[in-house]
């Protein structure tokens, strides 16, 4: 697979491309998956690559959303300009909460980023002049992208955007992680006390990295308040954040295309539990998890791995 | 005045519910270092045990009350054995993820047995008449969890400082390896103290449900405020639990009564203040 450069990207590329002739009618939730895996790539920089364990993910996307939304609803909307906005909003609440949470670790840091979150949602539902509280920002009305193609109503407009938008940030990512950066990012998830040894400020690389995913998942949040047209409080939601985690340990962390794979695997099975038994989807979930974890570790892309070292293990057997 | 003895009474009983759910917690995650999103379960199994038990067979509360918390406890013990022993050796965030899709299952297994619908306990009518205390009437209930939760500290820190398994449980905390090589049967100690924790998250989840309702989606939608109470209190310790517990009731109790806009704001922000100051929380000896 690492013969041929950029193979998984390219193998993913062209799925998309096919997913839009595929699915015609079902334009509005692949788009979906296409912000999803903006979203779950966003918290692969931060735990894949630096090994930071959060549940506060959602606070960046939904602070996103509504930073564009709001931009939308009062300013311009131009959708580009209301990217820009998200990631600037995303990045901003990273950097000034990653001030805080990066001293942390552990169940601290779990609480702090939880915490971060509520604080956002409960700001947004009080705030009800401004984000229309719990009824969700409405009256979002998008300009045609770099003027010329306007979103319509089936969507297709919306899917090329949404899927052009993602591989910019994929490339963005890929270069962030193959960066000095991004390595010594990777060794932070190693050793950080051999980080410290070397002289890597590990306490700045981490908010820089933080600061980098927040802004990816501002653009996540942004992209799927302009493609859908409405913010809501759920997009603080602590299940977007425990969502978002499932799939990239499914998929596999710290390769960015397994979060890609993650996505599609998790949310092709919750909509299709979801079809089929509309109230207990949840308990398909709960053992989705729990095979991942107690079988496959290391993700779905683990699992040609866990094969082949069980057979080796049945051969070290065999031999006396 | 009186509006501070009314923050304090409610805010009391509420740090008491707090207390007797998470107590089981912070003890079982002090002493194997896990971290365990599901604990808020064991509270939901009890209600809806007790729910079952006093509505649809319409046995008595004071025969319900302890027929649901032995129920858990069984369910504790069995899930002990076959699932959260493997998870202990489990990283931090596998840990996180396994302890979330338990209680995905847990919600969905009571949705689908019990339905979504709020689950009531109705109390009998000896805890329903309200008492005259002088400068408020209180519910009996009330003053029963309060009482309650008083006796639960007290036999805690009874069984812990005077008793055999409260000495080898104190040795686990400390140091689990050398209590091991000492001959203490740690996974033994373990078992018994989870199976504890539950039977109190049981007995907080029924006696709080008149404060903290139960319906299928009560674990995902209380566990940040029982991990809040771990967190700030130091995990492992069962005084802090109870000093933290107390504390946040009254907190949260008074931000809604004195500031009702911006209460969850200023609570939230007041714990997070904490944590940044005492990662380990206020009585913790911290996590490495």
């Amino acid at each position: 697979m690492a013969r041929v450069p950029f193979l998984a990207e390219a193998v993913m590329l062209a799925c998309a491309v096919a997913a839009f002739y595929v699915f015609p009618y079902d334009l509005a939730l692949i788009t979906r998956f296409l912000v999803m895996i903006l979203f779950v790539l966003s918290l692969d920089l931060v735990l894949g690559y630096a090994g930071i364990a959060t549940l506060g993910h959602a606070a960046l996307y939904g602070t996103g959303a509504y930073a564009a939304g709001l931009f939308a609803v009062h300013v311009s909307g131009d959708p580009l300009t209301g990217l820009a906005v998200g990631a600037g909003a995303g990045a901003l609440l990273a950097f000034a909460s990653g001030l805080l949470l990066m001293r942390s670790h552990g169940l601290t840091l779990l609480m702090l980023s939880i915490a971060v979150t509520l604080i956002c949602q409960e700001i947004a539902n009080k705030a009800r002049d401004v984000t229309g509280g719990a009824d969700g920002l409405r009256g979002i009305r998008m300009e045609p992208v770099l003027g010329i193609f306007k979103f319509d109503f089936i969507g297709r407009t919306g899917y090329w955007y949404a899927l052009a938008v993602v591989v910019a940030c994929y490339a963005v990512l890929k270069i962030a992680t193959l960066s000095p950066l991004g390595l010594s990012a990777r060794g932070i998830k190693d050793s950080a006390a051999r980080m410290v040894a070397i002289g890597s400020p590990v306490y700045w690389r981490l908010v820089t990295v933080y600061t980098i995913s927040g802004a990816i998942a501002g653009i996540a949040g942004a992209l799927a308040a302009q493609v859908t047209q409405l913010v809501s409080l759920e997009v603080y939601a602590f299940n977007l954040s425990a969502e978002a985690l499932i799939m990239l340990v499914l998929g596999g962390a710290g390769r960015l295309y397994g979060a890609v794979i993650g996505v599609v695997i998790f949310m092709t099975v919750h909509h299709v539990a979801a079809a089929v038994d509309p109230f207990n989807w949840l308990f398909i979930i709960g053992a989705l998890i729990l095979s991942v974890v107690f079988l496959v570790p290391s993700g779905v892309l683990g699992i040609p791995a866990a094969i082949s070292d069980l057979f080796r293990r049945g051969n070290d057997a065999a031999r006396p | 005045m009186s509006l501070l003895l009314n923050i304090a009474v409610d805010g009391i009983a509420y740090g008491m519910i707090l207390f007797m759910i998470s107590v089981g917690l912070s003890v079982t995650m002090g002493l194997m270092r896990v971290i365990n999103l599901a604990h808020g379960a064991f509270a939901l199994v009890g209600g809806a045990l007790a729910h079952t038990i006093t509505l649809r067979w319409g046995i008595g509360y004071y025969v319900a009350v302890p027929l649901a918390i032995a129920g858990t406890i069984a369910l504790a013990l069995l899930s002990e054995r076959v699932l959260f022993r493997r998870i202990y050796r489990l990283g931090e965030l596998q840990q996180v993820l396994a302890t979330i899709g338990i209680t995905f299952m847990v919600i969905a297994v009571v949705n689908r047995l019990l339905g979504s619908s709020l689950l009531s306990i109705p109390l009998p009518a000896s805890l329903q008449h309200s008492l005259d205390l002088g400068f408020r009437v209180l519910p009996a209930h009330r003053l029963v969890v309060i009482l309650a939760g008083i006796a639960v500290i007290i036999g805690l820190v009874l069984t812990l400082d005077r008793s055999r398994f409260g000495t080898r449980l104190r040795a686990s905390v400390d140091n689990r390896n050398i209590a091991s090589s000492l001959g203490i049967n740690t996974d033994r100690i373990y078992a018994a103290t989870f199976c504890l924790g539950a039977g109190l998250a049981a007995l907080g989840g029924i006696l709080g449900s008149e404060l903290l309702p139960i319906d299928a989606y009560y674990p995902l939608r209380y566990m940040v405020l029982f991990l809040i109470v771990v967190s700030v209190g130091g995990m492992g310790s069962i005084s802090g639990s109870f000093a933290a517990a107390l504390a946040l009731g009254v907190l949260e109790t008074a931000s809604r009564y004195l500031i009702p806009d911006a209460g969850t704001i200023v609570f939230f922000a007041l714990v997070m203040a904490l944590l940044a100051f005492r990662p380990a929380g206020l009585l913790g000896k911290g996590m490495t």
